[in-house]
């Protein structure tokens, strides 16, 4: 694997804090250049100028923070492009600091943080059900769902990042674990499984269209042609 | 297209106003496969955004604000889509064409954005606004604002903007800085002052922005938590949540599901997904139907960032896909013409023509049991 395919590669473990997709595949990785001595130059561009800074700046802190840590990596800079605050921004990721030191006075990093939290707990149940209709629709039960384990769970992009987002949540994750948990960490009752996919469908949908607005708003700003699945007919 | 000159005159005899305007006379009531429909437009906007408008030193944000609107335009077919610069300032002429002739609407709402902090005169007032109404009084109803910040002088400015102007709603933006404030709260001690004054002066409909939006920089502009807490000590006011609380829509259904005066302002939901998203929208839709129901959810085009003429016809010919969306409630005749005019038509006492009424009980409301038991799995 080449150095830019492994910065590639870390750079799809980051994703967008509200929509849980990753930054590769939401088009908002501009560019990506290693040196042959191992200095990267990542780009970052997003739907408009003016989306959400705080959003923007966990963004450009992650993706810095997944490229340091690889190995036979030299100097990490990433920049925020064509964005308001993009300036204080690359500044604070670029040193380190919090959102709070790039806009000081105007935030709070804790206000931040219960907010990813709560993007986390949203984002598991939407993936949670989406596994969950899949493996229904295959032929499962009710009840199978509700005894099955995380040892069960297929090897899907769905199943893995329901882990990662236990683990960040301190929901146990054991082979042993319940595979379908609620907030609590509680398992899924099978009596409640219908009004629980009900209510993660519109969450689901909820993070869906933010995610289906955001990638028309960036298609538009930069010319790229429209994902193939939702073409106007 | 059917042809309707009548009825006008027996609205504006309902709502009082001035003369019937000339081009009133010959209004063409929009109608397919042989069904009448009163549309209201429950967000239209006649803004200011041209430079000369741009307040000195802040200039990037009135800049960038109205670029990002122009962006949404996109959104829609693209045979309606403006350069920026008429986009940035259209004419009186503009709209009377887009909303009015071209776009099937027969009343529509402003909802004002002040934003004086960027634009010298804002970017579109109550007074603005009042003197389109002036001219058009049996087509327009001008909405007011109000910020709890302002205390007094604001609730004494809110009284005045009532009494001259005849107030039946106002707009609200809880994420708008002020003063080095970063937003505010419907929670807040001030704000239910503020909610108790719209009560005595009549003003029983109110529209908050809970949508898309590019400040503050950390508080959660999107909660909309707080429409919960002031729907439920304001049972008299209708709280209209405009953009269906987008991007969090789910908290905005929960929300629908337990107060029955809070209701699904659509614009975005149409503009900026039925032509871009056709799919998306059709799950929008059928969330929207099964938890908020037919009988909450008001049309709004969000005029000038989208026309009405697509909106409204696209809507009304608008239905699921396919049968992957089997699962969500029926979208009938009678959904539709819900939607687009009578719901808003009995929130603000729109006179409807009795043929274009619907007769009693039509329709199926949410499945609010249901949908009150599913609301707490997050």
């Amino acid at each position: 694997m080449t150095t830019r395919a492994r910065v590639l590669d870390a750079l799809g473990s980051v994703h967008d804090p509200e929509l849980d997709e990753p930054i590769t595949e939401l088009g908002f990785v501009t560019s990506c250049e290693v040196t042959f001595d191992g200095d990267v130059d990542i780009v970052l561009r997003l739907p408009t100028p003016q989306c959400a800074p705080n959003f923007a700046y966990l963004m450009a802190a992650d993706a810095r923070k997944a490229v340091r840590r690889l190995t036979a990596i030299r100097r990490v800079t990433v920049t925020l492009e064509d964005h308001y605050t993009g300036d204080e921004i690359n500044a604070a990721v670029a040193r380190g600091e919090g959102f709070t030191v790039a806009f000081p006075g105007e935030t709070d990093d804790d206000d931040l943080d219960a907010l990813r939290e709560l993007f986390h707990r949203k984002a598991l149940l939407a993936r949670q059900s989406r596994l969950c209709e899949a493996l229904l629709a295959s032929g499962a039960t009710a009840e199978e769902m509700c005894t099955s384990r995380v040892a069960d769970l297929p090897d899907v992009p769905d199943a893995r990042r329901c882990l990662e987002l236990r683990r960040d949540l301190g929901i146990p994750r054991e082979d042993a674990s319940p595979a379908f948990v609620l907030p609590s960490g509680e398992p899924l009752a099978a009596c409640n499984l219908e009004r629980w996919l009900r209510t993660a469908r519109l969450v689901r949908t909820g993070l869906e269209v933010n995610g289906g607005i955001c990638r028309s708003l960036l298609q538009i700003r930069h010319g790229l042609a429209a994902d193939p699945e939702e073409v106007p007919t | 297209m059917g042809f309707v000159g009548i009825h006008w005159r027996g609205i504006a005899e309902y709502i009082g106003g001035g003369p019937i305007d000339r081009w009133t006379e010959g209004v063409d009531m929009y109608e397919r496969d042989g069904e009448k429909y009163f549309v209201v437009d429950g967000h239209v906007h006649f803004w200011d955004a041209s430079p000369a408008n741009w307040l000195p030193g802040q200039e990037q944000y009135a800049k960038g604000w109205i670029e990002c609107f122009h962006a949404y335009m996109a959104l829609g077919p693209e045979e309606t889509h403006w350069p920026l610069e008429k986009f940035q300032k259209y004419s009186e002429e503009d709209f009377v064409k887009d909303v009015f002739q071209d776009g099937h609407v027969d009343a529509g709402i402003f909802q004002p954005t002040y934003l004086k902090e960027w634009y010298r005169e804002g970017f579109n007032t109550l007074e603005t606004n009042a003197k389109l109404v002036e001219k058009h009084p049996d087509r327009l109803i001008a909405n007011g604002r109000w910020d709890p910040r302002e205390g007094e002088a604001g609730l004494k400015q809110l009284e005045e903007d009532a009494k001259r102007h005849n107030l039946q709603g106002v707009k609200l933006y809880t994420a708008e800085w002020r003063d080095g404030s970063r937003g505010w709260s419907l929670k807040d001690p001030e704000a239910q002052v503020f909610l108790e004054r719209c009560q005595e002066l009549g003003i029983k409909n109110i529209h908050v922005h809970k949508g898309p939006t590019i400040w503050p920089l950390d508080k959660d502009a999107f909660d909309v938590a707080d429409v919960d807490y002031c729907a439920t000590n304001n049972p008299e006011l209708n709280f209209i949540v405009e953009h269906v609380g987008l991007p969090r829509i789910e908290d905005f259904c929960f929300i629908a599901t337990q107060e029955p005066n809070v209701y699904a302002g659509l614009a975005v939901v149409i503009g900026g997904l039925m032509h871009a998203r056709p799919r998306f929208f059709s799950k929008v839709m059928g969330e929207l139907l099964f938890w908020v129901g037919e009988d909450k959810m008001l049309f709004a085009s969000d005029y000038a960032i989208w026309e009405p003429k697509w909106q409204v016809e696209g809507f009304v010919d608008w239905d699921y896909p396919d049968e992957e969306y089997s699962d969500y409630p029926a979208v009938t005749t009678a959904t539709k013409k819900k939607i687009l005019g009578l719901n808003a038509a009995e929130l603000y006492g729109i006179e409807v023509p009795q043929e274009l009424r619907l007769p009693a009980e039509a329709g199926t409301p949410a499945a609010r049991e249901d949908a009150q038991l599913a609301g707490d799995a997050t």
